[in-house]
Protein backbone atom coordinates (compact mmCIF):
# COMPACT_ATOMS: atom_id res chain seq x y z
CA UNK A 1 0.00 0.00 0.00
CA UNK A 2 1.38 3.17 -1.18
CA UNK A 3 0.43 6.33 -2.02
CA UNK A 4 -0.01 7.75 -5.40
CA UNK A 5 2.67 10.24 -6.41
CA UNK A 6 2.29 14.06 -5.34
CA UNK A 7 4.14 16.36 -5.12
CA UNK A 8 5.42 18.14 -1.63
CA UNK A 9 5.71 21.41 -0.50
CA UNK A 10 6.51 22.57 3.32
CA UNK A 11 6.31 26.47 3.87
CA UNK A 12 7.74 28.37 6.86
CA UNK A 13 4.77 30.86 7.39
CA UNK A 14 1.15 30.94 7.46
CA UNK A 15 0.96 33.28 4.29
CA UNK A 16 2.80 30.88 2.29
CA UNK A 17 0.98 27.81 3.21
CA UNK A 18 -2.51 29.84 2.34
CA UNK A 19 -0.91 31.20 -0.99
CA UNK A 20 -0.10 27.43 -1.57
CA UNK A 21 -3.83 25.93 -0.77
CA UNK A 22 -5.14 28.79 -2.65
CA UNK A 23 -2.96 27.38 -5.99
CA UNK A 24 -5.28 24.83 -6.39
CA UNK A 25 -7.79 24.36 -3.00
CA UNK A 26 -9.66 20.81 -4.52
CA UNK A 27 -6.40 19.67 -5.51
CA UNK A 28 -4.00 19.94 -2.48
CA UNK A 29 -4.33 18.40 1.18
CA UNK A 30 -2.70 19.82 4.52
CA UNK A 31 -0.50 17.49 6.03
CA UNK A 32 0.02 18.09 9.98
CA UNK A 33 0.75 14.76 11.94
CA UNK A 34 -1.03 12.66 9.23
CA UNK A 35 -2.36 9.81 11.47
CA UNK A 36 -5.28 9.84 9.65
CA UNK A 37 -4.52 11.37 6.29
CA UNK A 38 -1.56 8.96 5.22
CA UNK A 39 -3.31 5.89 6.05
CA UNK A 40 -6.19 7.48 3.69
CA UNK A 41 -2.64 8.14 1.47
CA UNK A 42 -1.40 4.58 1.45
CA UNK A 43 -5.06 2.87 0.96
CA UNK A 44 -5.31 5.51 -1.96
CA UNK A 45 -8.97 6.27 -0.73
CA UNK A 46 -7.89 10.12 -1.62
CA UNK A 47 -5.28 11.44 -3.87
CA UNK A 48 -4.06 15.11 -3.94
CA UNK A 49 -2.41 16.70 -6.19
CA UNK A 50 0.04 18.22 -3.59
CA UNK A 51 0.62 17.92 0.15
CA UNK A 52 1.08 21.31 2.04
CA UNK A 53 3.03 20.02 5.07
CA UNK A 54 2.20 22.87 7.77
CA UNK A 55 4.59 21.22 10.45
CA UNK A 56 7.04 24.20 10.02
CA UNK A 57 4.49 27.15 10.96
CA UNK A 58 5.07 28.44 14.34
CA UNK A 59 1.78 30.30 13.85
CA UNK A 60 -0.23 26.97 14.65
CA UNK A 61 2.18 26.29 17.39
CA UNK A 62 1.66 27.03 20.98
CA UNK A 63 -0.63 26.87 24.27
CA UNK A 64 -1.22 29.98 25.63
CA UNK A 65 -3.60 31.09 28.79
CA UNK A 66 -6.19 33.27 27.71
CA UNK A 67 -7.56 36.54 29.88
CA UNK A 68 -10.66 34.66 32.07
CA UNK A 69 -9.26 31.52 32.95
CA UNK A 70 -9.57 29.97 28.92
CA UNK A 71 -6.76 28.91 26.69
CA UNK A 72 -5.53 29.12 23.29
CA UNK A 73 -4.26 25.61 21.48
CA UNK A 74 -2.42 26.08 18.54
CA UNK A 75 -3.58 24.18 15.38
CA UNK A 76 -0.32 21.84 15.69
CA UNK A 77 -0.77 20.63 19.30
CA UNK A 78 -0.07 16.87 19.84
CA UNK A 79 -2.26 14.83 21.81
CA UNK A 80 0.43 14.03 23.52
CA UNK A 81 1.42 17.70 24.59
CA UNK A 82 -2.66 18.19 25.54
CA UNK A 83 -2.38 14.51 27.74
CA UNK A 84 0.56 16.03 29.44
CA UNK A 85 0.27 20.23 29.83
CA UNK A 86 0.10 21.39 33.51
CA UNK A 87 -1.87 24.51 31.96
CA UNK A 88 -3.95 22.07 29.55
CA UNK A 89 -4.67 20.35 32.99
CA UNK A 90 -5.33 23.34 35.15
CA UNK A 91 -7.60 24.81 32.65
CA UNK A 92 -9.33 22.38 30.74
CA UNK A 93 -9.15 19.01 32.45
CA UNK A 94 -11.60 17.49 29.73
CA UNK A 95 -9.47 18.18 26.56
CA UNK A 96 -6.19 16.37 28.69
CA UNK A 97 -8.71 13.27 29.35
CA UNK A 98 -9.90 13.13 25.92
CA UNK A 99 -6.19 12.93 24.77
CA UNK A 100 -4.90 10.37 26.47
CA UNK A 101 -7.86 8.51 24.85
CA UNK A 102 -6.85 9.05 21.28
CA UNK A 103 -4.76 5.95 19.47
CA UNK A 104 -1.51 5.13 20.93
CA UNK A 105 1.52 6.78 22.35
CA UNK A 106 3.27 6.95 18.93
CA UNK A 107 -0.07 8.29 17.64
CA UNK A 108 -0.50 10.85 20.00
CA UNK A 109 3.55 11.83 19.67
CA UNK A 110 2.02 12.61 16.52
CA UNK A 111 -1.37 13.46 16.03
CA UNK A 112 -2.61 17.22 15.90
CA UNK A 113 -5.54 18.91 17.91
CA UNK A 114 -6.29 20.62 14.38
CA UNK A 115 -5.95 17.93 12.60
CA UNK A 116 -8.18 15.58 14.23
CA UNK A 117 -11.18 18.85 14.63
CA UNK A 118 -10.68 19.41 10.65
CA UNK A 119 -10.76 15.42 9.83
CA UNK A 120 -13.88 15.26 11.79
CA UNK A 121 -14.19 11.42 12.48
CA UNK A 122 -17.91 11.23 14.16
CA UNK A 123 -15.94 8.61 16.86
CA UNK A 124 -13.03 11.14 17.81
CA UNK A 125 -12.82 12.06 21.21
CA UNK A 126 -11.82 15.35 20.68
CA UNK A 127 -14.11 16.97 18.56
CA UNK A 128 -16.76 15.96 21.29
CA UNK A 129 -14.67 17.53 23.99
CA UNK A 130 -14.25 20.76 21.90
CA UNK A 131 -18.49 20.78 21.67
CA UNK A 132 -18.69 20.04 25.29
CA UNK A 133 -16.31 23.01 26.23
CA UNK A 134 -17.97 25.44 23.67
CA UNK A 135 -14.81 25.98 22.07
CA UNK A 136 -13.91 28.12 19.01
CA UNK A 137 -12.58 27.16 15.67
CA UNK A 138 -10.25 29.61 14.50
CA UNK A 139 -9.73 29.28 10.86
CA UNK A 140 -7.57 31.93 7.56
CA UNK A 141 -7.86 31.81 3.75
CA UNK A 142 -7.67 34.07 1.25
CA UNK A 143 -10.81 36.29 2.74
CA UNK A 144 -9.45 36.52 5.95
CA UNK A 145 -9.51 34.93 9.09
CA UNK A 146 -12.81 33.90 11.44
CA UNK A 147 -14.26 31.66 13.99
CA UNK A 148 -16.77 29.45 14.36
CA UNK A 149 -18.56 28.11 17.34
CA UNK A 150 -17.69 24.18 17.36
CA UNK A 151 -20.85 23.36 17.63
CA UNK A 152 -21.37 24.89 14.28
CA UNK A 153 -18.22 23.62 13.09
CA UNK A 154 -19.11 19.71 12.75
CA UNK A 155 -21.66 19.37 9.77
CA UNK A 156 -21.04 14.94 9.01
CA UNK A 157 -19.24 12.54 8.93
CA UNK A 158 -15.47 13.87 8.08
CA UNK A 159 -17.45 17.20 7.21
CA UNK A 160 -16.99 20.68 8.64
CA UNK A 161 -17.52 23.89 7.08
CA UNK A 162 -13.93 24.62 6.70
CA UNK A 163 -13.60 25.72 2.97
CA UNK A 164 -10.99 24.11 0.62
CA UNK A 165 -8.82 27.38 0.70
CA UNK A 166 -9.29 27.49 4.56
CA UNK A 167 -6.93 26.61 7.29
CA UNK A 168 -7.68 25.91 10.78
CA UNK A 169 -4.97 27.64 13.00
CA UNK A 170 -6.61 27.70 16.50
CA UNK A 171 -8.86 26.66 19.20
CA UNK A 172 -10.26 28.80 22.28
CA UNK A 173 -11.55 26.99 24.90
CA UNK A 174 -13.28 29.02 27.75
CA UNK A 175 -12.71 28.88 31.13
CA UNK A 176 -12.59 25.54 33.07
CA UNK A 177 -16.80 24.19 33.97
CA UNK A 178 -17.33 24.08 37.52
CA UNK A 179 -17.89 20.31 36.83
CA UNK A 180 -16.85 18.19 33.60
CA UNK A 181 -17.09 13.82 32.86
CA UNK A 182 -15.63 11.89 30.29
CA UNK A 183 -16.68 8.38 29.56
CA UNK A 184 -16.32 5.83 26.26
CA UNK A 185 -16.15 2.42 25.47
CA UNK A 186 -13.98 0.75 22.85
CA UNK A 187 -13.17 -2.60 21.92
CA UNK A 188 -9.53 -2.36 22.98
CA UNK A 189 -7.61 0.63 24.66
CA UNK A 190 -6.46 2.95 21.63
CA UNK A 191 -9.31 2.38 19.23
CA UNK A 192 -11.94 4.45 18.16
CA UNK A 193 -15.01 4.61 20.59
CA UNK A 194 -17.76 2.27 19.43
CA UNK A 195 -19.53 5.27 21.49
CA UNK A 196 -18.52 8.32 24.31
CA UNK A 197 -20.01 10.92 26.31
CA UNK A 198 -18.35 14.12 27.52
CA UNK A 199 -20.39 16.59 29.03
CA UNK A 200 -19.64 20.05 31.37
CA UNK A 201 -21.38 21.45 33.76
CA UNK A 202 -21.65 25.08 35.13
CA UNK A 203 -21.40 26.52 38.50
CA UNK A 204 -24.89 25.18 40.62
CA UNK A 205 -27.06 27.90 41.67
CA UNK A 206 -26.77 28.07 45.54
CA UNK A 207 -28.49 25.06 47.06
CA UNK A 208 -27.82 22.89 44.30
CA UNK A 209 -31.49 23.38 43.01
CA UNK A 210 -32.14 24.60 39.12
CA UNK A 211 -28.90 23.61 37.42
CA UNK A 212 -28.72 25.40 33.63
CA UNK A 213 -26.39 25.06 30.72
CA UNK A 214 -25.58 21.40 30.85
CA UNK A 215 -23.98 20.49 27.77
CA UNK A 216 -23.49 16.32 26.78
CA UNK A 217 -22.40 15.85 24.30
CA UNK A 218 -22.19 12.28 22.17
CA UNK A 219 -19.31 10.49 20.20
CA UNK A 220 -19.45 7.39 18.12
CA UNK A 221 -23.61 7.67 18.63
CA UNK A 222 -23.94 10.13 14.93
CA UNK A 223 -22.69 11.11 12.30
CA UNK A 224 -20.26 13.60 14.07
CA UNK A 225 -20.22 15.09 17.70
CA UNK A 226 -23.70 15.38 18.76
CA UNK A 227 -25.76 17.86 21.60
CA UNK A 228 -27.88 15.59 23.52
CA UNK A 229 -30.43 17.54 23.51
CA UNK A 230 -33.22 15.60 25.11
CA UNK A 231 -31.10 14.91 27.76
CA UNK A 232 -30.15 17.99 28.81
CA UNK A 233 -33.43 19.21 29.20
CA UNK A 234 -34.35 16.36 31.39
CA UNK A 235 -31.49 18.04 33.70
CA UNK A 236 -32.79 21.64 32.77
CA UNK A 237 -33.89 23.45 36.10
CA UNK A 238 -33.67 20.37 38.55
CA UNK A 239 -30.79 19.03 40.66
CA UNK A 240 -28.34 16.97 39.51
CA UNK A 241 -28.82 13.35 41.37
CA UNK A 242 -28.16 9.61 40.56
CA UNK A 243 -31.58 9.62 39.40
CA UNK A 244 -31.91 12.93 36.80
CA UNK A 245 -28.87 10.93 35.37
CA UNK A 246 -30.93 7.70 34.95
CA UNK A 247 -33.50 9.66 33.57
CA UNK A 248 -31.54 12.27 31.04
CA UNK A 249 -29.11 8.94 30.04
CA UNK A 250 -32.86 7.34 28.99
CA UNK A 251 -33.79 10.24 27.06
CA UNK A 252 -30.15 9.95 25.39
CA UNK A 253 -30.92 7.03 23.24
CA UNK A 254 -33.78 9.25 21.20
CA UNK A 255 -31.13 12.07 20.43
CA UNK A 256 -28.24 9.43 18.77
CA UNK A 257 -28.49 8.00 15.33
CA UNK A 258 -25.93 5.72 15.40
CA UNK A 259 -24.29 4.20 12.24
CA UNK A 260 -24.55 -0.33 12.35
CA UNK A 261 -21.42 -1.57 11.85
CA UNK A 262 -18.93 -4.78 12.38
CA UNK A 263 -18.09 -3.66 15.16
CA UNK A 264 -21.51 -2.92 16.41
CA UNK A 265 -25.05 -2.42 15.92
CA UNK A 266 -26.65 1.33 15.88
CA UNK A 267 -29.28 -0.59 19.25
CA UNK A 268 -26.01 -1.74 21.07
CA UNK A 269 -24.46 1.99 20.59
CA UNK A 270 -27.77 3.41 21.41
CA UNK A 271 -27.60 1.35 24.74
CA UNK A 272 -24.08 2.05 25.35
CA UNK A 273 -25.06 6.10 25.16
CA UNK A 274 -27.97 5.81 28.13
CA UNK A 275 -25.75 4.34 30.32
CA UNK A 276 -23.00 6.80 29.23
CA UNK A 277 -24.56 9.42 29.63
CA UNK A 278 -25.41 8.52 32.86
CA UNK A 279 -21.89 7.35 33.89
CA UNK A 280 -20.90 10.91 32.68
CA UNK A 281 -23.09 12.91 34.95
CA UNK A 282 -21.94 11.10 37.80
CA UNK A 283 -18.40 11.76 37.19
CA UNK A 284 -19.29 15.44 36.52
CA UNK A 285 -21.30 15.61 40.01
CA UNK A 286 -18.98 14.07 42.18
CA UNK A 287 -16.33 16.45 40.77
CA UNK A 288 -18.73 19.70 41.59
CA UNK A 289 -19.57 18.13 45.00
CA UNK A 290 -16.28 17.32 45.36
CA UNK A 291 -14.65 20.66 43.86
CA UNK A 292 -12.11 17.46 42.25
CA UNK A 293 -9.84 17.80 39.61
CA UNK B 1 8.15 30.69 -2.84
CA UNK B 2 8.48 27.16 -2.30
CA UNK B 3 7.26 24.92 -4.75
CA UNK B 4 5.70 21.78 -4.48
CA UNK B 5 8.12 19.06 -5.69
CA UNK B 6 7.42 15.44 -6.36
CA UNK B 7 11.54 14.96 -5.59
CA UNK B 8 13.36 16.35 -2.72
CA UNK B 9 16.54 16.47 -0.86
CA UNK B 10 16.31 15.42 2.59
CA UNK B 11 19.21 15.78 5.43
CA UNK B 12 18.51 14.14 8.70
CA UNK B 13 20.47 12.12 11.04
CA UNK B 14 19.78 8.96 11.55
CA UNK B 15 21.16 6.73 14.34
CA UNK B 16 24.03 9.42 14.77
CA UNK B 17 25.01 9.90 11.28
CA UNK B 18 24.35 12.56 8.89
CA UNK B 19 22.42 11.19 5.77
CA UNK B 20 21.64 13.26 2.61
CA UNK B 21 19.17 11.90 -0.20
CA UNK B 22 17.15 13.09 -2.79
CA UNK B 23 13.47 11.09 -2.35
CA UNK B 24 10.63 11.06 -3.84
CA UNK B 25 7.73 12.77 -1.75
CA UNK B 26 5.96 9.86 -1.17
CA UNK B 27 8.67 7.28 0.13
CA UNK B 28 7.58 6.69 3.46
CA UNK B 29 10.11 6.96 6.01
CA UNK B 30 10.05 3.11 6.69
CA UNK B 31 10.94 2.23 3.16
CA UNK B 32 13.46 5.25 3.02
CA UNK B 33 15.20 2.90 6.08
CA UNK B 34 14.64 -0.20 4.85
CA UNK B 35 15.31 -0.14 1.07
CA UNK B 36 17.50 3.49 0.58
CA UNK B 37 19.57 3.14 3.89
CA UNK B 38 19.96 -1.14 4.35
CA UNK B 39 18.04 -0.66 8.04
CA UNK B 40 15.80 -3.71 7.69
CA UNK B 41 15.19 -4.15 11.32
CA UNK B 42 12.16 -1.50 11.23
CA UNK B 43 9.85 -3.94 10.25
CA UNK B 44 6.87 -3.11 8.03
CA UNK B 45 3.50 -4.88 8.83
CA UNK B 46 0.12 -3.30 7.96
CA UNK B 47 1.31 0.29 6.19
CA UNK B 48 -1.51 2.02 8.19
CA UNK B 49 -0.70 2.86 11.53
CA UNK B 50 -2.10 -0.25 13.33
CA UNK B 51 0.44 -2.54 13.83
CA UNK B 52 3.36 -1.06 14.99
CA UNK B 53 6.04 -2.95 13.41
CA UNK B 54 7.43 0.06 12.09
CA UNK B 55 7.81 2.05 14.97
CA UNK B 56 11.10 3.87 15.25
CA UNK B 57 12.16 7.21 17.37
CA UNK B 58 11.80 11.07 15.55
CA UNK B 59 13.53 13.40 17.93
CA UNK B 60 13.68 10.33 20.85
CA UNK B 61 9.88 9.92 20.58
CA UNK B 62 8.15 7.06 19.32
CA UNK B 63 6.86 7.35 15.86
CA UNK B 64 4.89 5.23 13.07
CA UNK B 65 7.51 5.11 10.45
CA UNK B 66 4.82 4.18 7.51
CA UNK B 67 2.35 7.49 8.66
CA UNK B 68 5.94 9.62 8.01
CA UNK B 69 7.21 10.76 4.71
CA UNK B 70 10.99 10.91 4.49
CA UNK B 71 10.81 14.40 3.02
CA UNK B 72 8.93 15.10 6.17
CA UNK B 73 12.16 14.17 8.42
CA UNK B 74 14.84 17.22 6.80
CA UNK B 75 16.81 18.36 10.00
CA UNK B 76 15.33 15.50 12.38
CA UNK B 77 16.80 12.78 14.16
CA UNK B 78 15.83 9.03 13.54
CA UNK B 79 16.60 6.41 15.85
CA UNK B 80 16.04 2.62 15.17
CA UNK B 81 16.26 -0.93 16.18
CA UNK B 82 19.93 -0.30 14.87
CA UNK B 83 20.94 2.47 16.65
CA UNK B 84 19.90 1.35 20.03
CA UNK B 85 22.24 -2.15 19.62
CA UNK B 86 25.51 -2.13 20.63
CA UNK B 87 28.20 -3.22 18.37
CA UNK B 88 28.60 -6.35 19.75
CA UNK B 89 25.38 -8.31 22.00
CA UNK B 90 22.91 -6.99 22.88
CA UNK B 91 21.15 -3.84 24.63
CA UNK B 92 19.72 -4.90 28.24
CA UNK B 93 16.42 -4.23 26.88
CA UNK B 94 17.16 -6.50 24.59
CA UNK B 95 19.03 -9.17 26.77
CA UNK B 96 15.65 -9.04 28.83
CA UNK B 97 13.40 -9.94 26.17
CA UNK B 98 16.15 -13.08 25.52
CA UNK B 99 16.21 -14.07 28.82
CA UNK B 100 12.58 -14.05 29.26
CA UNK B 101 11.17 -15.74 25.76
CA UNK B 102 9.72 -12.55 25.09
CA UNK B 103 10.10 -13.67 21.23
CA UNK B 104 9.23 -15.90 18.59
CA UNK B 105 9.05 -14.63 15.35
CA UNK B 106 10.51 -11.49 15.91
CA UNK B 107 8.21 -9.62 13.19
CA UNK B 108 7.05 -7.17 15.93
CA UNK B 109 10.24 -7.36 18.29
CA UNK B 110 12.32 -3.96 16.88
CA UNK B 111 8.76 -1.84 17.59
CA UNK B 112 8.20 -3.99 20.65
CA UNK B 113 11.93 -2.58 21.82
CA UNK B 114 11.44 1.10 20.67
CA UNK B 115 8.39 1.74 21.72
CA UNK B 116 9.72 0.07 25.40
CA UNK B 117 12.83 2.14 24.90
CA UNK B 118 10.42 5.15 24.85
CA UNK B 119 8.65 4.36 27.65
CA UNK B 120 12.04 3.35 30.49
CA UNK B 121 13.04 6.98 29.19
CA UNK B 122 10.17 8.42 30.67
CA UNK B 123 9.26 6.57 33.22
CA UNK B 124 12.52 4.23 34.30
CA UNK B 125 10.24 2.54 37.19
CA UNK B 126 7.37 1.52 35.44
CA UNK B 127 3.99 -0.51 36.67
CA UNK B 128 2.81 -3.07 34.75
CA UNK B 129 -0.08 -1.35 34.12
CA UNK B 130 1.78 1.17 32.31
CA UNK B 131 3.58 -1.04 30.27
CA UNK B 132 0.83 -3.11 29.15
CA UNK B 133 -0.91 0.74 28.20
CA UNK B 134 2.77 1.55 26.65
CA UNK B 135 2.96 -1.66 24.13
CA UNK B 136 -0.87 -1.65 23.43
CA UNK B 137 -0.37 -0.09 20.17
CA UNK B 138 1.92 -2.70 19.19
CA UNK B 139 0.52 -5.95 18.13
CA UNK B 140 2.30 -9.48 18.87
CA UNK B 141 0.59 -12.45 16.36
CA UNK B 142 2.43 -15.38 17.89
CA UNK B 143 4.53 -14.71 21.70
CA UNK B 144 1.54 -13.17 23.51
CA UNK B 145 1.66 -10.32 25.72
CA UNK B 146 2.76 -11.74 29.00
CA UNK B 147 6.33 -12.33 28.00
CA UNK B 148 6.86 -9.24 26.84
CA UNK B 149 5.15 -7.76 29.46
CA UNK B 150 7.70 -9.25 32.13
CA UNK B 151 10.96 -8.53 29.80
CA UNK B 152 10.14 -4.89 29.93
CA UNK B 153 9.68 -5.06 33.87
CA UNK B 154 12.81 -7.67 34.38
CA UNK B 155 14.80 -4.48 32.17
CA UNK B 156 13.48 -1.82 34.70
CA UNK B 157 14.20 -3.65 37.83
CA UNK B 158 17.47 -5.25 37.14
CA UNK B 159 19.16 -4.74 34.05
CA UNK B 160 21.62 -7.30 32.88
CA UNK B 161 24.58 -5.72 33.52
CA UNK B 162 25.70 -6.54 29.72
CA UNK B 163 24.63 -8.63 26.50
CA UNK B 164 25.16 -12.02 25.39
CA UNK B 165 27.87 -11.69 22.52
Amino acid sequence: MKPAPFRYARPSSLAEATALLAAAPGDTKLLAGGQSLVPMLNMRLVRPAVLVDVNGLRELTGITPLPGGGLRLGALTRHAELAASPLVRERGPLLAEAARHVGHAAIRNQGTLGGSVAHADPAAELPAALVALDARVQVTGPRGAREVAADAFFRGLLATTLEPDEILTALEVPARPAGWGFVEIARRPGDFALAGVAVTLPSPPLGGEGIEGVRLVGFGVGDRPIRLGGAERVLAGGRLDADAAARAGAAAGADCDPPSDVHGSAEYRRHLATVLVERALLQAAARLAGGAR
Amino acid sequence: MTVPSERLSVRLTVNGRPVEHVVEARRSLADFLREELGLTGTHVGCEHGVCGACTVLVDGRSARSCLLFAAQLDGRAVTTIEGLTPAEGLSPLQESFRVCHALQCGFCTPGMIVTATELLAQEPAPSTESIREAISGNLCMCTGYVNIVRAVEQAAAAPPAKGRA
